[in-house]
């Protein structure tokens, strides 16, 4: 029954973004410009560029899905939809997991399959591609599970939209460093980094964290 | 297996009772609403009156589990309802100020999400639709609705699933008279299954030997009012 209703959800989730495909392709296209921007103010130095891309990459996504965070709760709150959820045979957690999964599946997916693009632009040398690909799979996540948190604090304030980014960018600081240190450590020839390792013990943090915190936050929403 | 003294036990309470006792509300810094009981049994229709603000979208809130109150307790059958809150919500369907209809999402998508969540199969998806006249706009997305028509959607998926207890907060907003008479129809069927119901009104709603709650009659005496401030809960 709750599985079936996880399901559920998810799918509608899916089906409204596939639907509204402008805010799925806002994200990727807001990843692939402002990371192409960088070269234009920095010159085409191609050491230089090969060595801040793996920042670069995980700077821009992470403000890619921190744009995307907004629209995670806020127009179910707006209409009603998440009161009715509140009173749905599943528990509030499972529904932050579902909204969440949806959510990394319309931004973080397709800001991780394009991704290898911008590496490519920066001349990222070719060992560096399995190491990004990894460190954005186990890293993507957590930033959709960590902005939940944020996006359901945020829902009741006035001005929430400015709020999110103040309440989830410093939470982001431990995936950026570890994501970005993954990349660095095997691009200087190092093997068995412990970064990645990191990285999915923040995931395997995050999960229950998020949905805790976060369902605690929308349960205050409703009220 | 199929001996007598393998069948269920008779329940003490076949007939279900929801119970308000001493019912206080407090929005913000504000009182509404003190000393506010009811006793609902099954098949009854409770009707919440009273002027704009005096908290009749309160207490539906609170019945439904949503709000907290400041005072006093609710009852299922005896059993205070904030100590097994999901069991509360399984019985009860909700229908607040919002629509909830999602712009993209045809009518029957809409309804068979809902239906999905609460179990219930698509015989019970095409009833709602009928019922309340919505068969021809089943393939219409939710953004081309007029508001009645969210409305009705909005009301066809109360009746989706078996529940014990319908919530209804203004339900006959925005709705045409016939629409109004499939709400009536409907409810009525609800309470002839032993449902029970209570409505929002303040412009009144049909129905037989209906209770009728003026919920301005439960005003907040000021010393109650600090009371509760104090933190009664």
């Amino acid at each position: 029954m709750v599985g079936g209703a996880f399901g559920a959800l998810v799918a509608r989730d899916l089906r409204l973004a596939l639907r509204q495909r402008g805010d799925a392709l806002t994200v990727v296209l807001f990843f692939v410009l402002t990371a192409a921007l960088f070269p234009f103010g920095l010159g085409p130095e191609p050491n230089l560029l090969a060595r801040i891309a793996p920042g670069i990459v995980w700077v821009t996504a992470l403000l890619a899905v921190l744009l995307s965070l907004e629209r995670l709760f806020l127009a179910d709150y707006e209409d009603g939809t998440l009161e009715l959820l509140a009173q749905a045979p599943l528990p509030l957690e499972a529904v932050v997991l579902a909204k969440v999964l949806a959510h990394w599946l319309t931004s973080g997916l397709p800001v991780l399959a394009a991704a290898p693009l911008i590496g490519l632009l920066y001349g990222l040398p070719a060992e560096g591609y399995g190491v990004l690909l990894a460190a954005m799979a186990l890293g993507t996540p957590s930033l959709s599970l960590i902005g939940a948190i944020g996006a359901a604090v945020a829902l009741g304030a006035r001005r929430g939209g400015v709020l999110v980014p103040l309440l989830v960018l410093p939470l982001y600081v431990p995936v950026l460093i570890f994501g970005v240190s993954a990349i660095d450590t095997r691009l200087q020839g190092f093997e068995g980094d412990a970064s990645l390792l990191l990285l999915g013990a923040i995931l395997a943090a995050a999960l229950p964290l998020a949905a805790f915190a976060a369902a605690a936050a929308l349960r205050q929403a409703v009220e | 297996m199929t001996g007598p003294s393998f069948h269920r036990p008779v329940p003490l309470r076949p007939m279900p009772v929801f119970e308000a006792h001493d019912l206080g509300c407090l929005r913000g810094e504000r009182a509404v609403f003190a000393g506010l009981s009811f006793r609902l049994q099954a098949g009854g229709l409770l009707l919440l009156t009273g002027p704009n603000g005096a908290g009749k979208s309160s207490l539906l809130r609170m019945l439904a589990g949503l709000l907290r109150p400041a005072a006093g307790g609710l009852t299922w059958d005896g059993a205070e309802v904030w100590d097994d809150l999901g069991a509360h919500h399984e019985r009860l369907r909700y229908l607040g100020h919002g629509e909830a209809v999602k712009p993209p999402l045809t009518v029957a998508e809409d309804l068979r999400f809902w239906a999905s969540l609460r179990g219930a199969g698509p015989a019970e998806v095409d009833r709602a639709l009928e019922r309340f006249a919505l068969s021809g706009l089943a393939g219409r997305p939710g953004r081309l609705l007029s508001a009645g028509q969210k409305r009705r959607l909005a009301l066809a998926r109360v009746t989706l699933g078996p529940a014990a207890l319908w919530l209804l907060d203004e339900p006959t907003v925005g709705l045409d008279a016939a629409s109004v008479e499939r709400l009536a129809a409907a409810v009525a069927e609800h309470r002839a299954r032993r449902g029970m119901a209570a409505i929002a009104t303040h412009i009144g709603f049909p129905g037989e030997d209906a209770q009728v709650l003026a919920v301005d009659d439960f005003p907040p005496i000021p010393v109650e009012a600090e009371a509760l401030e104090e933190g009664a809960w």
